[in-house]
């Protein structure tokens, strides 16, 4: 069992060293083409030239549901599974959906303050988001309180998923809510009816970011695995007894291993 | 330096755990407290510590700095080992030296003597309860201290570990220092008894 | 000078790491003041005239959570022992542990309060004036607040005990730290009087907190 726990991290290293060069360079250049076009749409009749935050704004709030979608099916694999990987993915991926969510927040109220006039508007969609903001940050929260990260894994795996089953219950009250106090929302007007103009770099745009966040999903992966490796090396390190030769001399041959391995 | 106990008496929780009580240990001497479970042995050294007041009895140390008390020139190493599992194990070491101050040695050094130095720089999280206590045993040798108060040292200490712990205990005495440990095994030193338990 | 330098950089070390409370307490604020609208409704000239309030109220219930581990944590893991018996007279200690505390745990929410301001519609000023009393005023609540900490970990109770025993006590620094908010804002009073008061406080439990914990360590240990 400790095999194939072991193979399959390695083989996911090796995999993800030879892909990511490649993946890096695909997302830089979509999203300078996404960018270009996004600079060259034509002005919205009704909002000017504020109209172009949406094609940052829309693929980050994708991308902040997207990314707990990634989480609650790795968290599925921590829990059902017990897939070696999946706390990785789970772990990596929080920090990730946090910026994208902060960024869906921040060009939103850059993009309200024309419109409403303030930075921050009570907005149903807009507070959705930063409920699920706050959601991002808890269980971050939640992944470092605890040391041991395997033991973290399985409590983060069950707020992710509590977290999955609650996030629509959380956005059906809040538009109740809002729409008891206040008539339509004003981002509706952006909606549905999308222009070809815009639709291209926003498709564009929301590709190069879905490639973003696989990219950077991919490094943190790596970069987590490798911390877990230090992590293991150092409490073989630790228990190895400097003055007793037989034991030291064991734990440094299992340690030495371990780096081949990696 | 003489370390004194008279007619000491201990109420905890309403119940006597002791009372009665004199000691004395001169420096160069340890002095061993053994004893059932619930006689008071950690009680007594609690007491010593300045931790617990004795309900009646004082406790005096003559012939040594006149401008410290007793808990400040003594060491107390406890059940807990007063380390914080997030720092290094060498900066839980250099907390102690800074804070309780006096006459320091080396860090270093101090955690080489109780071969912990391979792992100076690893958080304190990652030790094993027997090296928990040598790294709270080098505590106890990075600050000069002529009192010692150890309840239970050579607890969860291997063979090695209590060699080494008998050698620092020698050290230690041959310098003028006193000792006074509450234990169940025996110190592996010349120690004089002070048998607890008949009194409760 | 150079030991409760040493304890201080200790636990603010320990606060920044890994499983250490400092920016759970920032989070706790940040939630509390979010759920505030929900409460009130999405009004903003409302929530603007509300904000000075829910962010004192915030700030309050976030130090205060967080203070239950001041003691506990050295008292688990036996070096508040070895902090009693050390040279260093225990007032200071405590004072130097609170201060940590208030670094790690304190500025936190003041450096948060812009951003929060924000969400309750509060202008430049505003923000500016309840950036300023919680400068003020929360020292008063970390070394008021202290004094609970001291006495729960002495009763071996933590959490809501620690509540009920320091949030009474923190009132007269509410009152203070909303009225010169307040003031600022809308006032009639000048800023300064309520503010003066809130310093004052702020100074005064400097003084009294350092005592009053140490005396309840001293007595309570066991």
């Amino acid at each position: 069992m400790t095999l194939t726990d072991l193979a399959n991290p390695t083989k996911f290293l090796a995999l993800t060293a030879r892909i990511l060069p490649g993946l890096a360079g695909v997302t830089v250049i979509l999203l300078a083409i996404g960018l270009y076009q996004s600079a060259m749409a034509p002005d919205d009749y009704q909002q000017g030239a504020t109209v172009k935050i949406m094609f940052i704004h829309v693929p980050n709030a994708w991308l902040s549901m997207f990314v707990w979608g990634v989480m609650s099916v790795a968290a599925l694999g921590t829990l059902v599974w017990r897939h070696p990987l999946a706390d990785v993915a789970a772990k990596a991926a929080a920090p990730i959906g946090a910026a994208f969510t902060f960024l869906a927040l921040v060009t939103g109220s850059l993009w309200g303050r024309p419109m409403w006039g303030t930075y921050w508007e009570w907005d149903a969609r807009l507070t959705s988001v930063l409920i699920l903001f706050l959601m991002y940050l808890g269980l971050m929260a939640l992944w470092r309180a605890v040391e041991d990260p395997s033991r973290a894994a399985r409590a983060a795996a069950v707020l992710t998923l509590v977290g999955a089953i609650n996030i629509p219950i959380i956005k059906f009250s809040v538009d109740w809510w809002n729409t008891l106090h206040q008539p339509a929302s004003v981002f509706r007007a952006g909606g549905p009816t999308l222009d070809k103009a815009f639709l291209w770099p926003l498709l564009v745009m929301a590709i190069a970011f879905s490639l973003l966040f696989i990219t950077l999903h991919l490094a943190a992966m790596r970069n987590e695995i490798l911390r877990r490796r230090v992590r293991s090396l150092q409490m073989m390190q630790a228990s190895r007894v400097s003055f007793t030769s037989e034991t030291g001399g064991g734990s440094q041959a299992t340690a030495s291993n371990e780096i081949g391995a990696a | 330096m003489r370390l004194s106990g008279r007619n000491l008496k201990c109420v905890r929780g309403g119940r006597e755990v002791f009372s009665g009580l004199d000691l004395s240990a001169t420096s160069g001497e340890a002095l061993a407290i053994t004893g059932p479970n619930g006689a008071g042995k950690t009680s007594l050294l609690r007491v010593l510590a300045g931790l617990l007041v004795p309900a009646e009895g004082v406790v005096a140390l003559e012939g040594g700095d006149a401008e410290l008390s007793l808990p400040e020139q003594a060491h107390y190493l406890g059940h807990r080992d007063a380390l914080k599992p997030a720092l290094s194990v060498a900066e839980n070491l250099s907390f102690w030296r800074e804070f309780l101050g006096g006459e320091t040695k080396d860090a270093g050094r101090c955690l080489a003597a109780v071969a912990l130095d391979h792992a100076a720089h690893l958080p304190a999280a990652y030790l094993s309860a027997g090296q928990r206590r040598r790294l709270s045993i080098a505590r106890l040798l990075s600050v000069r201290r002529p009192v010692w108060l150890l309840d239970e040292p050579t607890s969860a200490l291997d063979a090695a570990g209590q060699a080494l712990f008998v050698d620092l205990m020698r050290d230690h005495l041959a310098g003028g220092g006193l000792i006074v440990a509450a234990t169940h095994l025996p110190l592996g030193i010349d120690a004089r008894d002070l048998r607890m338990g008949g009194a409760a | 000078m150079s030991a409760l330098g040493a304890l201080i950089r200790r636990d603010i070390r320990i606060a920044l790491r890994v499983g250490g409370g400092a920016l759970i307490g920032v989070l706790f604020f940040l939630t509390v003041t979010v759920l505030m609208p929900f409460a009130v409704g999405p009004d903003l000239a409302l929530l603007s005239r509300l904000g000075p309030a829910i962010l004192w109220l915030g700030a309050l219930l976030a130090s205060l959570l967080t203070l239950d581990r001041l003691f506990t944590a050295d008292h688990d893991d036996g070096s508040l022992d070895l902090i009693v018996m050390s040279r260093t007279p225990l007032e200071l200690a405590c004072a130097a542990k609170a201060l940590a505390h208030w670094i790690a745990a304190g500025l936190p929410l003041i450096i948060a309060t812009p951003v929060l301001g924000l969400l309750l519609n509060l202008d430049g000023t505003a923000t500016l004036a309840v950036a300023a009393t919680l400068l003020a005023g929360t020292p008063a609540l970390t070394f008021t607040g202290m004094i609970g900490a001291a006495l729960a970990v002495t009763l071996h109770r933590g959490g809501l005990l620690l509540a009920v025993l320091v949030l009474p006590l923190s009132i007269p620094v509410l009152i203070f730290g909303v009225a010169a908010s307040q003031a600022a804002i809308s006032g009639p009073l000048p800023f300064g009087t309520p503010f003066s008061i809130l310093c004052a406080l702020s100074l005064a439990s400097l003084v009294i907190g350092p005592f009053a914990a140490a005396a309840s360590l001293r007595h309570g240990l066991d």
